[in-house]
């Protein structure tokens, strides 16, 4: 019982930036265990996700999908991979923190009766009675290292914190495992989703994110600014709790302890002061760029490049100055 | 209609936490506690709700020693009717809260348990999904809405999640968690706070409430974050552009 399973949950038919990052978390994992790692791959798209998740390094690639796991609820997924596990020994069971994971981890770990850890950015060492992990604590501002001490042990990781596992030149066995029946709450249904559309990657997948704060002073003033910005970049849109509390843009924009943690290569940005809740959600970005007019503004502290300025003067500069040499 | 709030004490929100020497505990001598934030947003809904649709009792429960009361009083003074406290002194971890809060959602028999999403000091975020998990009730996370159905049996609700707003419906009993959107707490009033003082907390034993399993996950030491050197500071956006050349970052 030395091996780690990473579950993916396969709505889409790519492997995202997360879902290799996961397995990441399992390398790392096994490389600590003296194991290996496997894969499992849930929901509606799962047989046609396991051509290229058998071939990040997965010992063997499991695929789980009927009606019931067509949406995700947290009740049918968590029963699904309870199901699975039964008869199967892995020492730590993980997946990447998302907002379905944040759900259903912990109800699993209630059933499985094991304990859990939210969101892990290390694995410092993991023995067969014990995970030790590091995670942050107090909205970023400590680490913790926290140990698991049962033999088996469920994990979410920051995919932000782990490299993405390469292509393999080896594939690995793929096994298409029986889906009980059941698995869906007689109490849960499921009624929609409204997502903002946009041509802009996603956020946890971009390598640049430009991100407005309330300076930006909304979707008639700044934002359309940023945005023009953003495109020339061919990055993401993020923003503060304030935009999105004002409104201004969707609530799946928002970085920070509520909404998304990310760590891009490029992280601009811009007209926000940088909240201890917003630096919790990008202060590890590579690179870190501030436009910002008040010099005393939080960001600055964990800018690496600052420019102390109007962005309705430096946003539209910046743009053209990137437009003329092509990007 | 009964609905039963859980809550966590928790350092001020503001409040600077220092690690103790040898960096196995937190210095927390000198901090304020308060109602975690997000399950403070839980409070006010069940308040809210109570306020809609009447004839609600809304109790407010903890686990923990004898400090825990002044969060479930600051809950009463907002407005709650009741406090359960489970008195544990030392160390659990989130399974065995989870186990704890279970047993108290047994005898209570609500009809909609409200839970912050995230406590504010461990961020875990483990203990209502848990909880929701043990008793066997469906579940709602990162709520930025609740809406009872005309009959008070089921709920619907939005959630904040990663890909948008993603609305379910649960039929009660069920656990749903608040997220940052769903109210803004009141504060309270003055006769809301003399009122709090009257109104009972039952003190249940731990141990009285069955076997709550060992501890399985515990903390052994903090880190401060390392201070990141002082950034690069140019005055124009040519320098930022030639810096980030210089950088190879576009």
């Amino acid at each position: 019982m030395t091996d780690t399973l990473i579950i993916i949950q396969a709505a889409s038919g790519e492997l995202s930036k997360s879902d290799l990052s996961a397995a990441g978390f399992g390398r790392a994992a096994a490389t600590a265990a003296g194991g290996g790692f496997d894969v499992l791959l849930l929901g509606p798209m799962a047989v046609d996700l396991s051509s290229s998740a058998g071939m990040i390094g997965a010992g063997k690639v499991f695929t789980m999908s009927s009606p019931e796991l067509d949406v995700y609820t947290a009740e049918a997924y968590a029963a699904a991979v309870a199901a699975f596990l039964d008869g199967r020994s892995y020492r730590l069971v993980a997946a990447a923190t998302s907002s379905a994971t944040k759900e259903y981890f912990p109800r699993l770990a209630a059933t499985l009766a094991i304990p859990m850890a939210s969101d892990v950015l290390k694995v410092e060492s993991v023995d067969s009675q014990k995970a030790v992990l590091t995670r942050a604590v107090f909205v970023g501002n400590l680490l913790a290292t926290v140990e698991l001490e049962a033999p088996q042990a469920l994990v979410t990781c920051r995919a932000s914190e782990f490299d993405a596992q390469v292509p393999t030149a080896e594939a690995s066995p793929v096994e298409e495992v029986a889906t009980p029946d059941g698995l869906s709450h007689p109490g849960k249904a499921f009624v929609g989703i409204e997502a903002a559309s946009s041509d802009r990657p996603d956020l946890k997948e971009a390598d640049i994110i430009v991100s407005v704060g309330r300076g930006t002073r909304g979707p008639d003033e700044g934002i359309p600014l940023c945005e023009r910005l953003a495109d020339i970049l061919g990055a993401a849109l993020g923003a503060t709790r304030a935009v999105v509390d004002a409104g201004w843009l969707a609530n799946e924009f928002q970085i920070g302890q509520t909404g998304k943690i990310v760590a891009p290569d490029v992280y601009l940005a811009i007209g926000l002061s940088g909240s201890i809740q917003h630096l919790a959600g990008m202060r590890n970005s590579k690179t870190i760029v501030a436009i910002n007019k008040d010099p005393e503004a939080p960001i600055f502290e964990v800018a690496d490049i600052g420019l102390v300025a109007d962005l309705f003067d430096a946003v539209p500069e910046l743009t053209a100055a990137l437009e003329k040499r092509g990007g | 209609m009964k609905l039963l709030v859980t809550l966590k004490r928790t350092p001020q929100r503001d409040a600077r936490i220092r690690i103790s020497e040898g960096g196995n505990s937190l210095d927390l001598d000198n901090v304020q506690f308060e109602v975690n934030p997000f399950d403070e947003l839980a409070v006010e809904e069940a308040l809210r709700i109570r306020e809609a649709v009447g004839e609600v009792e809304v109790v407010v429960t903890t686990v923990g020693g004898e400090e825990c009361e002044q969060q479930l009083v600051s809950a009463l003074a907002m407005g709650a009717d009741r406090a359960v406290r489970v008195d544990h002194p030392g160390q659990l971890d989130s399974l065995q809260i989870a186990r704890a809060l279970a047993a108290v959602a047994w005898k209570e028999e609500p009809d909609l348990v409200l839970a912050g999403k995230l406590a504010v000091d461990d961020e875990c975020g483990q203990v209502p999904a848990m909880l929701a998990g043990l008793l066997g009730w469906p579940q709602a996370n990162q709520a930025s809405s609740i809406e009872l159905s005309e009959d008070r049996s089921s709920a619907r609700v939005v959630c904040e999640v990663d890909a948008g707003l993603e609305t379910v419906t649960l039929a009660f009993p069920a656990v749903v968690m608040a997220d940052l959107r769903l109210n803004e707490p009141r504060y309270a009033s003055l006769p809301g706070i003399m009122k709090a003082k009257k109104k009972p907390i039952e003190i249940l034993s731990l141990e009285a409430l069955g076997d709550m399993g060992d501890l399985q996950c515990r903390v052994t030491g903090f880190q401060a974050l390392v201070d990141k050197p002082p950034g690069l500071k140019v005055e124009s956006v040519s320098e930022l552009v030639r810096a980030l050349e210089e950088k190879k970052l576009i």
